[in-house]
C-alpha cells in the first residue's frame, strides 16, 4: 500500500482535557478515508490536528504525523496548511471577495501568481468543482451571492487552487440539501483521481458511497479501521457492528 | 361572548401599549428636530459663499466668514484622526485578534475608563503635556487632545465588529496556508470594514464637535493659520465665543458656524458612506 499519511499514537488535548487516544492510521495515497462515530468522538480533532488547525483553537497534540514519509507536527504549519487543504462543515466564502478572488485568495495573499496565470487557475479549480458552468458569467459577483451548494463547492474550489495533496473535508455536506449532497459526493468520487481526501461524515450512507476506507471513532478511541466494505459488512468489533447498524450513536 | 370580550380586551392593551412607544419616539425626535429647526432657520441667514471665504471682521464691523475655523477644525480633526485612527483600529485589531489575556483585559477596562473621562479633563492633559513644554497653544496640542478622544470610541467599535466576523471566515483563511497577519488584514479586516468606519466616523464626529478640550489647547485665533505649532480657529471655539458675546451679528454668526459644523459632519459621514460602499452583498 502507498501510504500518504502516516499517523502514530496520536494523541490530542484541549486545555487538560484528551479527546484523543492514541491513534494510529495509515491512509493510502489516493483513496477517499471516510472518518465516522458519534458526535463528540474525536472526529473533527482528528482531520483538525492533521492540518495543524486544532492549535489554532488552543489545543495540543501529541505523537507522530507523517506527510509522505517527513514529520510534519514540528513544522511551520503555514507550510502544512498548504498541502492539506480544508473544506469546513458550513460553506465559509470570504464575503468582502468575488467569486473570481475567492478562488484566487489562497494564491494570491501567499503571494504567488501572475494575473494572467490565475485566470486558468480559477478556472481550473472552479471546474473540478464542478461549479464552472454556473458561475462562468457571474465571476464578479460576491462569494456569499451563491445558493448554499454553490457555496460550499465555491470553498472546494477555493481550497483545490493552492494545489494541495490532501483535500480534509469535516461534514461538508451536512448542511446542504440532497442534490448539493450529490455533487459534492460525485466531486469526491472525480477528485480522488488527484488528491488524497478524509472525510468526516455523520451520515453512514455517505461514508459507505464515497470511502474506499472507514475508521470508527468513539469516545477519542480508534475502534476500526478498514476496508469501507468490510466495516459496513462484518466489521471485526461488536461496537462498530452496533454503529453502522444504527443501534447506537 | 367571553372570548370576544377578552379578543377585543387584548387588542385594545395593545393599541395603547403601542400608542405609548409610538409617543416615547415622537418624545425623543423633538428634541432633534429642534436643533435642527434652529440651527438652519437661524443660521441660514449668515450662510452664504463668503461665510466660506471671508476671514472673521472686527467687532462693530459686520458681515464676514469663517474660513480659517472651517480650515482650522479640518487640520485639528486631520491632527486627531491621524493620531486616534491607527491607534484605535489597530488596538481594536489586538483585543480581537490577540487579546484574550490578562493584557488585552486591562486595555479593555482602561478604554471603558478612557470613553468616561470627560473631555475637558483630557484638555488638561494635553495641555499639561504638549502645550506647557511648548510654551504656547498650538494646533497640535488641540489635535492630540481630540486624537485622545477619540481612541476609545473607535477601538471598541473596531473590536465589536471584528468579533462579528465569523470565526470559521479566521479558520478558511488559515486553512489555506495564509499566515495570520495576513489573514486579519485581507479578510477579517476587509469583512468588517463598513462597521469599523463607522466607528472612526463617529470618533472623527464627536473630535469635530469638541470646545472644551480645545480651549487651553488650540486656543483659538482671529487670522488665517494653518501652521500646526501655532494657535488655530475652530468652529467650536467661534461657536462658543460669538454665542456668548453681546452683538447681535456675532450671536447670529455662531448659529451659521454651528449649522456648518453641522454640515461638516453630514459631508464627511456621506463620503465615507461612499468609500466604504461594499461591493458585494454580505449575507
Amino acid at each position: 500500500m502507498d501510504i500518504k499519511l502516516s499517523i502514530k499514537n496520536l494523541d490530542a488535548y484541549y486545555g487538560k482535557n484528551k479527546v484523543l487516544n492514541n491513534i494510529s492510521i495509515d491512509i493510502p495515497r489516493n483513496k477517499v478515508i471516510a472518518i465516522i462515530g458519534p458526535s463528540g468522538c474525536g472526529k473533527s480533532t482528528f482531520v483538525r490536528c492533521l492540518n495543524r488547525m486544532h492549535e489554532v483553537v488552543g489545543g495540543t497534540i501529541k505523537g507522530s504525523i507523517e506527510l509522505d514519509g517527513k514529520e510534519i507536527t514540528n513544522v511551520d504549519p503555514v507550510l502544512i496548511r498548504k498541502k492539506m487543504g480544508m473544506v469546513f462543515q458550513k460553506p465559509n466564502p470570504f464575503p468582502s471577495m468575488s467569486v473570481f478572488n475567492n478562488v484566487a485568495s489562497g494564491l494570491k495573499l501567499n503571494g504567488f501568481g501572475r494575473k494572467k496565470d490565475m485566470a486558468q487557475v480559477v478556472e481550473k479549480c472552479l471546474k473540478q468543482a464542478a461549479l464552472w458552468d454556473e458561475v462562468k458569467d457571474h465571476l464578479n459577483q460576491g462569494g456569499m451571492e451563491l445558493s448554499g451548494g454553490q457555496q460550499q463547492r465555491l470553498c472546494i474550489a477555493r481550497a483545490l487552487a493552492v494545489n494541495p495533496e490532501v483535500l480534509l473535508m469535516d461534514e461538508p455536506a451536512s448542511a446542504l440539501d440532497p442534490i448539493s449532497t450529490t455533487k459534492i459526493e460525485d466531486l469526491i468520487f472525480d477528485l480522488k483521481k488527484n488528491y488524497t481526501i478524509i472525510i468526516v461524515t455523520h451520515n453512514m450512507q455517505q461514508a459507505a458511497r464515497v470511502s474506499d476506507y472507514t475508521a470508527f471513532f468513539y469516545v477519542g478511541d480508534l475502534i476500526e479501521y478498514n476496508e469501507t466494505q468490510k466495516i459496513f459488512t462484518i466489521p471485526d468489533k461488536k461496537q462498530t457492528e452496533d454503529y453502522v447498524r444504527g443501534r447506537f450513536g | 361572548m367571553d372570548s370576544k370580550f377578552f379578543l377585543y380586551k387584548k387588542k385594545f392593551i395593545s393599541a395603547i401599549m403601542m400608542s405609548l412607544t409610538f409617543v416615547a419616539a415622537l418624545v425623543a425626535i423633538v428634541p432633534l428636530v429642534l436643533i435642527f429647526y434652529y440651527t438652519i432657520s437661524k443660521g441660514i441667514t449668515y450662510l452664504n459663499f463668503s461665510f466660506f471665504t471671508a476671514m472673521p471682521k472686527p467687532v462693530g464691523e459686520l458681515g464676514g466668514g469663517m474660513a480659517n475655523a472651517i480650515v482650522g477644525t479640518l487640520i485639528l480633526i486631520g491632527i486627531g484622526g491621524s493620531i486616534g485612527v491607527p491607534v484605535g483600529i489597530m488596538t481594536g485589531i489586538y483585543l480581537s485578534e490577540f487579546g484574550k489575556n490578562k493584557f488585552g483585559n486591562i486595555v479593555r477596562f482602561l478604554t471603558d475608563v478612557l470613553s468616561g473621562i470627560p473631555s475637558i479633563v483630557v484638555g488638561v492633559v494635553a495641555y499639561t503635556l504638549v502645550v506647557v513644554p511648548m510654551k504656547h497653544f498650538s494646533a497640535f496640542a488641540g489635535g492630540i487632545a481630540l486624537g485622545i478622544l477619540m481612541i476609545p470610541t473607535i477601538i471598541r467599535t473596531t473590536e465589536e465588529m471584528l468579533k462579528l466576523v465569523p470565526h470559521t471566515l479566521r479558520e478558511g483563511g488559515l486553512a489555506l496556508g495564509i499566515p495570520k497577519w495576513k489573514t486579519t488584514i485581507n479578510i477579517v479586516l476587509r469583512t468588517a470594514w463598513k462597521g469599523i468606519a463607522t466607528g472612526v466616523l463617529l470618533g472623527l464626529s464627536r473630535a469635530a464637535g469638541e470646545t472644551a478640550p480645545l480651549l487651553f489647547t488650540a486656543l483659538g485665533n482671529r487670522f488665517w493659520s494653518t501652521n500646526i505649532g501655532q494657535p488655530i480657529a475652530s468652529l467650536t471655539v467661534y461657536i462658543y465665543d460669538y454665542a456668548k458675546s453681546p452683538f447681535e451679528d456675532w450671536n447670529q454668526q455662531a448659529w451659521t458656524a454651528a449649522l456648518v459644523l453641522i454640515m461638516l459632519i453630514s459631508i464627511l459621514s456621506l463620503l465615507f458612506r461612499i468609500v466604504t460602499r461594499s461591493k458585494y452583498k454580505m449575507n
